[in-house]
C-alpha cells in the first residue's frame, strides 16, 4: 500500500487560542475549528513525514487506539481536510513542506 | 473671438471617517449638498485627502438592490461594483472614481468597502456592532440583525456618547484599540458622533429575561468577531490579515456575552 503524505495548505491562515486550531481558508473564508485528531495532522504534516507514522508516533499515543483503525479514520480526514483546501496530499514527499509545528503552536 | 469651451467647476468635500480624510469631487452642486447632508458631522475642513474619488453621476436604471457587491484587486486597482455603482480605486496613485446615481447609499458602500480594505491592511475592522463611549472608554456590541444593536443603542442614557448604532469602526493604535464614530447608520438612523475612544470591551447581544454579562471562550469569542465582520474583498492576503487581526483583538480586548431585556437598566452593567 503506498505512503500518503499530509502538508499544510500555506494558502490557509492558522491559529490556535486557549488549545482550539482555527484555520480560515483564505479562498472562500470558510473556518474551520480543528478537533483534536485533525488538530494533530494539521500540527505534523511537513509533507515528509509519511501519514502512518504521524498515526502511529502521535496518535495512537495519544487516544491509545490500534493503529490500522486510527489510520483508515486518518485517511479519510486528511482526505476531507484536503476537500477543504486546508491540506495538501500526496503519494509522494511534498516539496514545498513546510516544518513540524509541533507541541509549539 | 467665440468662447470654445465652458469651465465646469469642480466642487469638492472632505469626508473623514475613522481619521481617514477621503476628498470626493462633483460637478453637481445638488449631489454635493446631499453629502454635506448625509456626512454632516463628518465633513472635515483640513486640507489634505489620504484618498481623492471623482463621482461621475448617472441616470437611474433598473438595478437589482440585492445584487452582490463584487471586490476585486487587479494590477494595482481595486474595482469595486454593485447594481448602483460601479468604482475603481488605485491605492498607490491615492485616487479613484466612481460612477453611480445621484444618491447616497451608493457612495456609502464605496465608502465603507474602501475603508475596509485601508483597514484591514492596518490590524483593523469595521464590525456589525452598535458602539459608544463612557467615561471615556469606547464599547462595542456586536449581532446580526434583530440582535438589538438599534435597542441597545435607543436605550443609552445621556451621559453615552453613540458612535453607531449599526457598523463599528475598529482601529489598532499600539497594542490597544480605538472605535470611532461612523456616519453608517442603522434602524436609528442617526449618525454617530465624529469622535473616538480606546475600546473597553466587546458584548456579544443576547435577548433574554434578565441583564446579565456572561463569559465566553476565546474561541467562541473569535467566531462571533469574525461573523460579525464586514468584510467584501475575496483577497486570500487581506483575507489572512483580517483573520488575523481578530485573535489580535480578542488577546488584547475583553469580549463577553451580554443578556438584556429591553429596559434601560442594561446600562447599569455598562461603565
Amino acid at each position: 500500500m503506498s505512503k500518503l503524505y499530509i502538508a499544510r495548505n500555506p494558502r490557509a491562515a492558522a491559529r490556535s487560542l486557549d488549545g482550539e486550531m482555527m484555520i480560515m481558508s483564505s479562498t472562500d473564508s470558510t473556518l474551520f475549528t480543528l478537533n483534536k485528531t485533525a488538530t494533530i495532522l494539521w500540527q505534523w504534516a511537513d509533507g515528509s513525514t509519511p501519514l502512518d507514522e504521524i498515526v502511529e508516533k502521535r496518535i495512537c499515543t495519544e487516544f491509545e487506539v490500534a493503529a490500522t483503525e486510527a489510520l483508515a479514520d486518518a485517511q479519510a480526514l486528511a482526505r476531507e481536510l484536503a476537500g477543504c483546501e486546508i491540506l495538501e496530499l500526496s503519494e509522494t514527499p511534498i516539496t514545498t513542506r513546510q516544518p513540524p509545528l509541533g507541541e509549539k503552536w | 473671438m467665440p468662447q470654445l469651451t465652458t469651465e465646469i467647476e469642480r466642487l469638492s468635500l472632505i469626508i473623514e471617517i475613522g481619521g481617514m480624510p477621503v476628498r470626493v469631487h462633483t460637478i453637481d452642486p445638488a449631489f454635493l449638498n446631499l453629502l454635506q447632508d448625509r456626512y454632516a458631522g463628518f465633513v472635515s475642513d483640513s486640507g489634505g485627502a489620504e484618498i481623492e474619488f471623482d463621482v461621475e453621476l448617472q441616470e437611474p436604471k433598473t438595478v437589482d438592490p440585492d445584487a452582490d457587491v463584487e471586490v476585486a484587486h487587479h494590477s494595482g486597482t481595486w474595482s469595486l461594483r454593485r447594481g448602483d455603482f460601479l468604482a475603481e480605486w488605485e491605492p498607490a496613485a491615492r485616487h479613484g472614481w466612481i460612477r453611480q446615481t445621484a444618491n447616497p447609499h451608493a457612495i456609502d458602500a464605496v465608502l465603507r468597502i474602501v475603508h475596509t480594505l485601508l483597514l484591514a491592511q492596518q490590524g483593523g475592522f469595521l464590525l456589525h456592532s452598535a458602539s459608544a463611549i463612557r467615561n471615556g472608554k469606547a464599547f462595542l456590541f456586536a449581532g446580526v440583525s434583530e440582535a438589538g444593536k438599534t435597542t441597545i443603542s435607543r436605550l443609552a442614557p445621556s451621559d453615552v456618547t453613540l458612535l453607531t448604532d449599526e457598523i463599528s469602526y475598529v482601529r489598532r493604535r499600539g497594542d490597544e484599540y480605538v472605535a470611532f464614530g461612523t456616519p453608517f447608520t442603522g434602524e436609528l438612523a442617526k449618525v454617530g458622533e465624529n469622535v473616538s475612544a480606546p475600546i473597553s470591551a466587546l458584548y456579544l447581544l443576547a435577548k433574554g429575561q434578565e441583564n446579565r454579562i456572561d463569559a465566553i471562550t476565546p474561541g467562541e469569542a473569535t467566531r462571533s468577531l469574525l461573523a460579525n465582520l464586514l468584510f467584501f474583498a475575496k483577497d486570500e492576503e487581506l483575507v489572512r490579515a483580517i483573520f488575523h487581526s481578530t485573535f489580535e483583538f480578542v488577546s488584547r480586548v475583553p469580549v463577553a456575552r451580554l443578556t438584556f431585556v429591553p429596559d434601560a437598566k442594561v446600562w447599569g452593567l455598562i461603565a
